[in-house]
């Protein structure tokens, strides 16, 4: 299966290389640093490129490539899905998913690769059996190592793998049993010039952070999982008890976990809770043009809206732009010529706005097409589907513990077109 | 207790060794990489000694370090230096020297034969997880002259009682089988023993091996396939994709096409078929498999779609459009490899995915490798129906900025147009719009779709030629030009005057134009040659000319025949007479044709298919029989399973998820315990006093096997011997053995045992009341997987009505707080005469109330209640001697109960006394030294609690019967029913 994996990083120089079978020249990423010359964007990278003796298959996530190398027939989205899991792992284990980070972990990381595939096929992929096997490093014990001289390696017999739950460890202990429960939903949409929506949906997703000792089995419900069109699940959610009974049934992981995903069925209804009026224009003669472009509050069920920024990708044809922001402020990138206008709070009374000329190099021709707006934006304590939990049941432990819902909506691809 | 002091001794050993031997099977790291630090002196002085961490660390950051690889050299020649740490006890130490074994043992064959026996003594080691990263290590070393070693340690790995260990050897395989193919035949064997494993670790992993060895042995799956289906849910993610893709593969051999009806022609449907029936294993696979497509994991949600694809009833492949539309919310790598497939699928089944269009749009921040296949996916969807939606759609993607994607966004408006008659002259008028473009690429685009749209209906179209015409004076993409050219040669006749015209501004650039535009120049001379020679005679000589020194030899070569072929010489051949046919003939239109169309031969979700070419190592899917295999094949011996199911260790059990297993094997064990109990019972009978003995000696046999569990065939499961060993054991004395070569986890795996003693069936519905459906219940003392707190009841219903019960479920459960039903799933058919077993979960809260509900048919809606005697509602664990003790200790006062009691006649005796017990609560046999004292352990269902049991026989039948139970109730409950039992 998979035979060898390279971390490369933007520039094209390999920092870490890891074979699970016999040794393959690093030559073979040639072909890939090859592709990716003529990508324009890392994103545009063909995610499976084909060489005379090898199979090249890549990821781009976090400025970095995970190009890993095959040889036989595999399923590629097997290889896709396992190398994200590796730059989760980096995530979970040292906070960020970095060139530094791995440098700065070599070691541990190595020692984590090499668990997790044997002879190329996924042996430990489960966050809570790796840590088990090796200890995510802390400052205090970087310090106890230095004077001891002892390892991160854990030195107890390792068991996870041979449990049924495998995503779970026995004997977590906690003083306070905690669970708590993020129910995040993302809007996606286009909207089209005239602000009448072309297409959006709500996507959702419950995270959970769950600290309880023992092996507790909860039950999380909902009001109203009609809502729910189509979900996917964290292995421990008991799928046949959702499709009996629509409730979540499960013996969570230790710590952090997605919990589900959902899709909500709308039908196109879906509240959206800005508006943008814009108008973007150049002239037809001389080399001017003009941007002005208000937010304002739409569907907000009473609340409020923040963290509202708007990115704008300008054509390449311009030369500089002199814009005044009435609140937040903006920053332009004339390299990559990126607008990114960052508002914060929306306030009702008074709406922000963007307004000002845009200069093009002289002589280009008045650009095709004009740049669409990518918004983001917050809104705390709501799910904008009006999904809300029920009530979380706690089975087979016998204290009481902590449990806190919280939910908040965001904007996912949420794309004006002008 | 002998043994059992053995057995703590071992476990410390056990643990000792575990910190030397621990990361064995951190392998193959740093193996290229090794190679820089050793050839570093200053480095090369620590390994005869290291022992500290720090120095261990610093120096595998070293090796680490790219920067050290790339001045790498061969160090194998420090061989002997770093092998000789191999028995070191610092355990990043030994890894590194592990890694760097690995990586050289191929070059020092002879030196690496040293170490190899400290993995031989690790794979004898007593704890399990030490014999598996042993076995880890020894089949990465690739040395030739170990493969025998390597197919001993494969072999008795395979037969070990630890399922980790099982998986450990079948992730062996393919290593060893890639090291030397020539074991092939040994290892199919392996493979096949393996198959037969029942727990979900192996699964995954064997038929990883399975399609790395031999993927063509399919007759190896005909009796795992039931199996491989039931255990599948609870295999881990990655295991999942593997045996999917693989029965994808084995459905395609073994059913019949479920879709035949619809998709034979009128010739064939004449012949007469019989009626489609679908296989209920291929029901079975499509049912299960389906759940799946909730996974987190985008393969095995991939692998889902794929088996629906290729396998289901049309009607029924529409449930994976949700799931792969999901999908695209994922990375864009994933949406890359999903909309390949979607791509292809959208081809052959439109409709599915209809609903879904707008997920298909595209947002100017995709990547332009993702926009060009989402335009794939909205153009094989289109239609009369939303064509309009989608060219709106297709308007505003044409302004972007991204020029490749426009481009392809033309093409897909030119094969929107020939798929639909109604809209292409629209799309005809929008692209002649983009005509005048300012971006050339645009036009070039433009141009050559319009050539070929206009193919299709040439004579009401000669303005938009004209205008093309016109277009030859600004437009410099050579196919565009090419494209013009072509047009205006083949349909000179539309535009008679325009053609001579532009040839003639043709021949004017004719040496600065590339070489496909002067081909299409030369082919414009001759057509207009043929038609208009008066003309244009002179001009195609005058080109021909040109061409004749031209410096590419195609357009020599081309000019040279199409000379011969249209200007009339003496020589010219009998070809010439037929020039005009050859030139001017009616082509037929191009087929604008998705890149996509047929990509379905391959197994979607594939290498292969993305790539659309045969990767290496690609099993072909294929086609459908005409005729079905016999069915039959997959039939399991009842037999069979009796006798392996005991063996397995108790871990493998729950893992198997015996919900899904199927009723015969179930009543098949409950016919095997009766078998056991009846040879005990046997023995008994013959000589009371010499059973102690036989007792002892079995024990005795135990304890001598103890030491070196997998090094004795007989000790194997699976094997005919151990099965005769096994029979010969009574009961309760094998349970013990189970015990002794399965110590108890450190961790609380749950742990199940077979149930012993036959199983009581009760009446839930009569058949009279049912009208003709009767449903009995029992407990088939099985863990519930779903949850593990819920009682398995086993209902089993019997429709001895004239016609089929239709729908059968549960509805309406009327409960006490706390209790809990766990339906099963609903039976859509019952046909006349047949018996059905389904197994549903009800957690019981630990009492004995009665959990009341209604048994509803297509018609009719039965009230039923289920209670449960006492002692169902516990599960048995496993305990020492010791713990035993202890527990009882902490169970005193008002907790313990205590009766004495008179054993009746037939039920003297410690064999006797046993079964009763174990028949009437579900507990399991606690190992003692004294024959006068049986002991039972388990704990509650849903809480946990524990239960002990313990009978204390004294002379002329005098017995004392002691319950220690936290719950009191229980206990009361529980000393009324072993009382009964033991007394009547």
């Amino acid at each position: 299966m998979i035979n060898s994996l390279f971390l490369i990083n933007p520039s094209g120089e390999i920092f870490l290389e890891k074979h699970w079978k016999s040794v393959v020249s690093r030559s073979v990423c040639d072909y890939f640093l090859e592709a990716k010359e003529k990508a324009l964007e890392p994103e545009d990278v063909p995610p499976v490129i084909h060489t005379p003796h090898h199979y090249l298959i890549s990821i781009y996530r976090d400025k970095l490539f995970f190009l890993s190398v095959i040889q036989t027939e595999v399923p590629p989205l097997f290889v896709i899905e396992f190398l994200h899991r590796v730059a989760e792992m980096i995530q979970d284990y040292f906070g960020e998913c970095s060139e530094t980070v791995v440098k700065d972990h070599m070691v541990m990381v190595y020692e984590l690769l090499e668990e997790m595939l044997d002879n190329g096929f996924p042996l430990a992929t489960e966050s809570n059996v790796l840590k088990e096997m090796i200890r995510p490093p802390t400052i205090l014990r970087s310090v106890v190592n230095t004077l001891t001289g002892t390892s991160n390696v854990g030195d107890t017999l390792l068991t996870g793998q041979l449990s049924t739950i495998p995503w779970r460890r026995a004997g977590v202990r906690y003083t306070n049993n905690e669970a708590y429960f993020d129910v995040v939903e993302e809007i996606d949409a286009i909207l089209d010039q005239s602000g009448t929506t072309v297409f959006a949906e709500i996507q959702g997703v419950v995270e959970a952070c769950v600290k309880l000792s023992g092996m507790p089995d909860l039950t999380l419900s909902f009001m109203n999982p009609r809502l729910l069109d189509d979900v996917s699940f964290h292995p421990c959610v008991r799928y046949k008890l959702w499709e009996s009974e629509r409730v979540l049934s499960f013996i969570p992981p230790d710590g952090n976990f997605t919990l589900m995903t959902y899709h909500v069925n709308a039908q196109n209804l879906v509240a959206i809770p800005v508006y943008v009026k814009q108008s973007i224009s150049f002239f037809e003669c001389g080399s001017d043009g003009r941007l002005d472009v208000t937010v304002g509050p739409k569907q907000t069920m009473g609340k409020t809206v923040e963290g509202v920024m708007v990115t704008v990708h300008l054509p390449k044809t311009i030369l500089s732009i002199n814009l005044t922001a009435t609140q937040g402020s903006y920053t332009y990138d004339n390299g990559t010529k990126l607008l990114v206008w960052d508002i914060g709070k929306l306030n009702p009374q008074k709406l922000p706005n963007l307004r000002g000329s845009l200069s093009l190099q002289a002589g280009a021709p008045k650009p095709e097409e004009n740049p669409s707006l990518n918004i983001d934006l917050k809104i705390q304590q709501l799910a904008i589907s009006g999904l809300k939990v029920n009530r979380l049941d706690m089975f087979g432990e016998k204290y009481k513990p902590f449990k806190g819902v919280k939910y908040i909506t965001k904007a996912g691809k949420f794309q004006v077109r002008t | 207790s002998c043994v059992h002091n053995d057995e703590v001794i071992s476990q410390q050993r056990g643990n000792v060794t575990m910190k030397l031997l621990r990361e064995q099977a951190t392998v193959c790291c740093y193996a290229f990489e090794c190679s820089s630090f050793l050839t570093n002196p200053i480095t090369y002085g620590y390994m005869d000694g290291f022992d500290s961490a720090v120095q261990c660390v610093t120096v595998l950051y070293w090796v680490c370090d790219p920067q050290m690889i790339a001045r790498g050299k061969n160090a194998s020649d420090l061989f002997p230096a770093v092998v000789k740490n191999v028995a070191c006890k610092n355990i990043e130490v030994k890894k590194l020297v592990y890694v760097y074994l690995v990586r050289y043992a191929e070059e020092q064959q002879d030196l690496a034969l040293l170490s190899i026996s400290t993995f031989q003594r690790g794979l004898k080691d007593p704890n399990q997880l030490i014999r598996a990263s042993a076995l880890r290590v020894l089949s990465s070393i690739r040395v030739t002259i170990i493969v025998p070693i390597m197919m001993l340690a494969i072999k008795e790995a395979a037969s070990d009682m630890s399922p980790y260990v099982r998986k450990t050897a079948a992730h062996a395989i393919p290593k060893l089988y890639s090291l030397d193919p020539e074991q092939k035949d040994c290892l199919i064997e392996v493979i096949e023993k393996l198959l037969a494993d029942k727990t979900t670790l192996v699964a995954g992993s064997v038929v990883m091996a399975f399609e790395e060895v031999c993927p063509e042995r399919i007759d190896l799956i005909h009796k795992n396939y039931r199996k491989l289906c039931n255990l599948l849910i609870d295999v881990e993610e990655w295991g999942q994709v593997v045996i999917i893709n693989m029965l994808t593969r084995y459905a395609r051999t073994q059913f019949l096409n479920p879709n035949m009806n619809v998709s034979t022609t009128e010739a064939t449907a004449i012949v007469k078929r019989k009626p489609y029936v679908m296989d209920p294993d291929h029901r079975l696979l499509l049912r299960n498999t389906k759940p799946l497509l909730q996974s987190r994991n985008a393969a095995v949600v991939m692998a889902v779609a794929q088996l629906y694809f290729h396998l289901a009833p049309k009607a029924e492949v529409g449930v994976i459009a949700k799931a792969l539309v999901r999908l695209m919310r994922s990375h864009s790598e994933v949406q890359y490899v999903v909309l390949q497939n979607v791509a292809t699928m959208s081809i052959k089944r439109r409709g599915m995915f209809e609903p879904y269009l707008k997920s298909f749009y595209i947002r100017s921040t995709d990547p332009t490798q993702i926009k060009v296949l989402k335009l794939e996916v909205l153009t094989n969807l289109a239609n009369e129906t939303n064509i309009s939606t989608i060219l709106r759609e297709f308007q505003t993607y044409i302004k972007s900025n991204d020029k490749d994607f426009v481009a392809a966004t033309i093409q897909a408006i030119g094969r929107c147009a020939t798929n639909i008659g109604e809209v292409r002259d629209t799309c005809l008028n929008g692209l002649v719009q983009l005509l005048s473009n300012r971006d050339e690429l645009v036009v070039a685009e433009s141009v050559v779709v319009i050539k070929k749209l206009l193919q299709m209906q040439p004579e009401q179209h000669s303005d938009i030629i004209k205008h093309m015409a016109k277009l030859t004076d600004n437009i410099q993409v050579p196919m565009a030009r090419a494209s013009i050219l072509w047009l205006i040669g083949e349909y000179c006749e539309h535009v008679p005057k325009i053609a001579p015209d532009v040839l003639r501004k043709m021949a004017k650039t004719f040496t600065n134009e590339e070489d496909i535009v002067k081909l299409q120049i030369i082919n414009l001379a001759a057509k207009l040659y043929l038609t208009n020679s008066k003309q244009t005679k002179l001009l195609t000589q005058y080109v021909l000319n040109l061409a004749k020194y031209d410096q590419n030899y195609d357009i020599r070569d081309r000019a040279r025949f199409i000379r011969q072929l249209i200007v009339p010489t003496d020589k010219s051949g009998a070809l010439s007479k037929y020039a005009k046919k050859l030139f001017l003939a009616l082509k037929p239109a191009p087929v604008l044709e998705s890149p996509f169309k047929d990509r379905d031969h391959f197994q979607l979700g594939s290498l292969s298919h993305l790539l659309n070419a045969k990767a290496g190592g690609y099993q072909v899917l294929p086609d459908w029989p005409e005729a079905a295999p016999d069915p039959s094949v997959r039939n399991v011996e009842v037999k069979e399973s009796v006798q392996t199911y005991p063996l397995h260790p108790p871990a493998s059990d729950t893992a198997s998820g015996s919900e899904s297993g199927s009723g015969s094997e179930e009543s098949g064990s409950g016919s095997e315990s009766e078998e056991s109990n009846e040879e005990s019972e046997s023995a008994s009978e013959e000589d009371e006093e010499e059973e102690g003995k036989k007792k002892k000696k079995n024990v005795e046999k135990i304890k001598a096997r103890k030491p070196v569990p997998e090094s004795e065939s007989d000790s194997q499961p699976n094997t005919i011997a151990s099965v005769q060993v096994f029979d010969t054991i009574c009961k309760p004395a094998w349970l013990y053995m189970q015990f002794l070569l399965n110590p108890p986890l450190p961790v609380s795996v749950p742990q199940t045992i077979i149930p012993s003693g036959n199983l009581k069936t009760y009446e839930l519905l009569h058949r009279i009341t049912g009208e003709g459906l009767s449903v009995e219940y029992c407990f088939s003392r099985q863990p519930f997987s779903p949850d593990p707190h819920m009682v398995a009841v086993k209902i089993q219903f019997t429709n001895s009505a004239t016609s089929e019960a239709k729908s059968l479920h549960v509805e309406d459960a009327k409960l006490q707080s706390g209790m809990r039903i766990k339906e099963f799933p609903e039976i859509e058919v019952l046909p006349a005469g047949e018996t059905i077993s389904v197994v549903m979960g009800i957690d019981f809260c630990d009492s004995t109330q009665a959990a009341n509900f209604q048994l509803c048919t297509h018609t009719r809606k039965f009230f039923v209640s289920i209670q449960p005697p006492v002692g169902e509602l516990m599960m048995p664990i496993f305990m020492t001697e010791n713990e035993f003790k202890k527990e009882q200790g902490q169970l005193m006062g008002m907790n313990e109960i205590t009766e004495k009691l008179t054993l009746e006649e037939k039920c003297q005796g410690e064999h006797a006394v046993v079964q009763r017990v174990t028949t009437a609560a579900n507990l399991s046999r606690v190992p003692c030294g004294s024959d006068k004292e049986c002991r039972f352990a388990g704990k509650t269902v849903t809480s946990g609690s524990l239960v002990l049991v313990s009978v204390v026989t004294k002379e002329d039948g005098a017995a004392q019967l002691t319950v220690n139970c936290e719950k009191m109730v229980i206990g009361t409950m529980l000393v009324k029913d072993i009382h009964q039992a033991l007394t009547q």
